[in-house]
């Protein structure tokens, strides 16, 4: 199967490892992947903070350069960008010709997890990870895609890797876009709750589907010197450790 | 506090480790109770469904379904009035009060009497006002406002109410629930009998039998509204339900979401007066319909589901905003998420601006919602609403994003951009310094994703 990766501003430019480790990861799965480097961002910290016409600029731009792809798929090593890219319609009302084309870039756009898993029906993309580990749903992912077990049998299958599950797995990390700029210390109270029971249940390392969630549960661990490090599950499924 | 200083009256909440502790207990057991109660229902996710869709059918006939009420209500004996806004539903009642010559008013909890700060009205107009319900007295004895829809006083410890009960009531000092609220009970049996009217809320009116049905769990309410000669009972316009039936589905829904009981201990159906002299019951039912902002709600169909919401609560205790930080912080009558939609709509965009980013847009509130409000596309929509309507205060902001989004519509711009970022990153501006307070912040990679991928392929 040809995809096209959407690796996500925030990976291209941040954590780029994510981005290699996607492309390791679909070609073990047997895929042939592009990339096409005039992809910027889906336009989210824009739509999330109510700036809608420039959202819908990013999104034009998204749109058309991806619909110049063969690829039969888009997949992006982001639950919150995926979802996004599932809103573009909500942009269009009033530029219907763009919502079809909206609706049509939407239908092939993939998160990781799910696409691995529902798509090529594949659960053991054959890596090895030593360590005790669990996974934190990040909520866009979960509530507006509905991903929860995908990630899960992924892990389960990696060798060496034991998946411990927290009882708040689905509370949000309190990041949330400018939320976490604009409100800093409640989006750090939040935090905390999660880092908590993450502390308690004696992990080696922290896995979510984005690299937002990653970064936040990640400034904060490292911040209080902890030892648990945060991986994005490409990376942990890519065997890079 | 109010909702203007939202930001200060967070960071007071934070530091309170009290407020923390019990927020922290309340919403945990109310989450899990509730998670118990909608799991025992094979059919929940139908239910909301189904609660929904009737509630959308009320709202875009609303009009319609308002006269039917009105004139069922009327020919079994109700008197109805109706109020534009609050100031209008606060001079009916007081008029009604003083014309009967009231002194005791005993009120049953509602947040629409909350809302219009009847209390407030009516101590003016020389009334000896007193709540019912216990989470209600214990906050008015406080001199202090709910700070849940449901639970008025869960922001408080046993222990404050306990030191409560000992300055206000002249109880001995106890930390024994059962003493405390048998000390309440007696107080307030006495107040019962001396009410002249009883005032309370409305739960559901249902259009084809014009009846007003109210839940409670202290049986305060069917007291207030059967002791008093006269009751007047508070509704907002959208609290209607066309058939008796539909009530299966929502007292279904209501009392699972709000306390996760599988049904409260006491549903009032009133319909209209007593019959004949004999009976039992108030003389007088006076039902004030208000509007107060309710339909500007409705006639926008994204604003319109707001007015859908049945006021279980469940979405403020499913927010990890409200759970840190409480009901007080949001300074407005109807906290947590449901309170950051429809508080902008009552009082103002100005006045609430900062209500609708107080959420992590994680969507937890919408997953609890029994009749599935999409409250994160509501927030976003007042969200884009603000940036619109008032650029003044967000010139800094609107340029970023302006500028932001030239950047990221053109790539070879993009490119540059991040690698002018890679080499002045240590130097950083505002918006960084609130993230790196408390959090490590992840540099900008030597070698992009992008370079990368050309080096390799």
């Amino acid at each position: 199967m040809k995809v096209s990766l959407f690796v996500t501003c925030l990976v291209d430019q941040l954590w780029s490892s994510v981005g290699t480790s996607s492309v390791e990861v679909l070609r073990r799965a047997g895929c042939e992947v592009e990339f096409d480097d005039r992809q910027t961002c889906c336009g989210q910290p824009a739509f999330n903070t109510g700036y809608r016409d420039e959202a819908r600029q990013v999104a034009k731009k998204f749109i058309e350069v991806f619909e110049q792809s063969k690829a039969d798929a888009i997949v992006s090593p982001s639950g919150s960008c995926t979802a996004m890219v599932h809103h573009f319609p909500e942009l269009f009302n009033e530029e219907p010709h763009w919502v079809e084309r909206a609706h049509a870039i939407a239908a092939k756009t993939y998160e990781l997890s799910f696409f691995l898993v529902r798509v090529l029906k594949i659960e053991d993309v054959g890596a090895s990870w030593q360590g005790r580990l669990t996974w934190h749903d990040a909520c866009h992912g979960l509530r507006d895609l509905g991903i929860k077990s995908e990630p899960r049998r992924l892990i389960q299958n990696v060798r060496g890797a034991e998946l411990v599950e927290i009882e708040n797995a689905e509370s949000c990390c309190g990041f949330g876009g400018t939320f976490s700029v604009k409100y800093p210390e409640i989006s750090v109270a939040i935090l905390d709750q999660k880092i908590e029971a993450i502390e308690r249940a004696g992990v080696d390392a922290v896995i979510s589907g984005d690299a937002s969630c990653l970064m936040q549960i990640g400034g904060r661990l490292s911040r209080k010197g902890s030892s648990i490090r945060v991986m994005h599950l490409a990376e942990l499924l890519a065997g890079h450790g | 506090m109010n909702t203007e200083t939202f930001s200060e009256n967070a960071k007071a909440a934070l530091k309170d480790v009290q407020l923390r502790g019990a927020l922290r207990n309340a919403t945990t057991l109310f989450g899990k109770r509730r998670r118990e109660a909608a799991a025992s229902l094979s059919n929940w996710e139908e239910l909301r469904s189904e609660a929904r869709a009737i509630k959308d059918d009320v709202l875009l006939h609303l009009d319609r379904y308002l006269e039917t009420f009105v004139e069922n209500a009327e020919s079994r004996g109700a008197q109805v009035h109706w109020a534009r806004d609050a100031a209008e539903a606060n001079e009916i009642i007081c008029r009604l009060t003083l014309e009967r010559g009231a002194r005791n008013v005993v009120k049953s909890k509602s947040m629409t009497t909350e809302e219009i700060h009847l209390n407030t009205a009516l101590e003016r107009a020389g009334m000896h006002v007193v709540e019912t319900d216990l989470g209600e007295y214990i906050i008015q004895l406080a001199h202090e406002t709910p700070s849940h829809i449901i639970a008025p006083a869960i922001h408080k410890t046993k222990r404050q109410i306990a030191e409560l009960f000992t300055t206000e009531l002249g109880m001995p000092p106890t930390d024994d629930v059962a003493e405390l609220t048998s000390t309440a009970r007696s107080t307030l049996r006495e107040r019962f009998a001396a009410a002249d009217i009883g005032i309370s809320g409305v739960n559901f009116g249902i259009v084809e039998t014009g009846t007003i049905v109210i839940v409670e769990n202290e049986g305060n309410i069917r007291l207030t509204t059967s002791l008093p000669r006269t009751h007047i009972a508070v509704m907002g316009i959208e609290k209607l339900l066309p058939r008796f039936a539909d009530l299966d589905i929502f007292l279904k829904l209501l009392p699972r979401s709000g306390t996760g009981q599988a049904l409260s201990t006491y549903q009032s159906f009133i319909t209209g007066t007593k019959r004949n002299a004999s009976d039992e019951g108030p003389d007088e039912l006076h039902i004030v319909i208000l509007d107060n902002g309710r339909s500007r709600m409705l006639a926008h169909p994204v604003t319109r589901q707001s007015l859908a919401c049945i006021r279980c609560g469940a979405c403020l205790n499913a927010c990890p905003v409200y759970q840190q930080i409480g009901g007080h912080a949001y300074g407005s009558v109807y906290p947590g998420p449901i309170g950051s939609v429809i508080t902008p709509q009552l009082i103002g965009m100005e006045k609430a601006a900062q209500l609708p980013y107080a959420s992590s847009l994680c969507g937890a509130c919408r997953e609890v919602c029994p009749v599935k409000i999409d409250i994160p596309q509501l927030l976003l929509h007042l969200r884009s609403e603000i940036s619109t309507r008032q650029p003044a205060g967000r010139r800094t902001e609107r340029l970023a994003f302006k500028l932001w989004a030239m950047i990221m519509t053109r790539p070879w711009l993009y490119e540059k951009t991040a690698i002018a970022g890679r080499l002045f990153q240590r130097w950083f501006a505002p918006p960084v310094k609130a993230w790196t307070a408390s959090r490590d912040l992840r540099p900008i990679e030597m070698e992009s994703f992008r370079e990368h991928w050309r080096r390799t392929h």
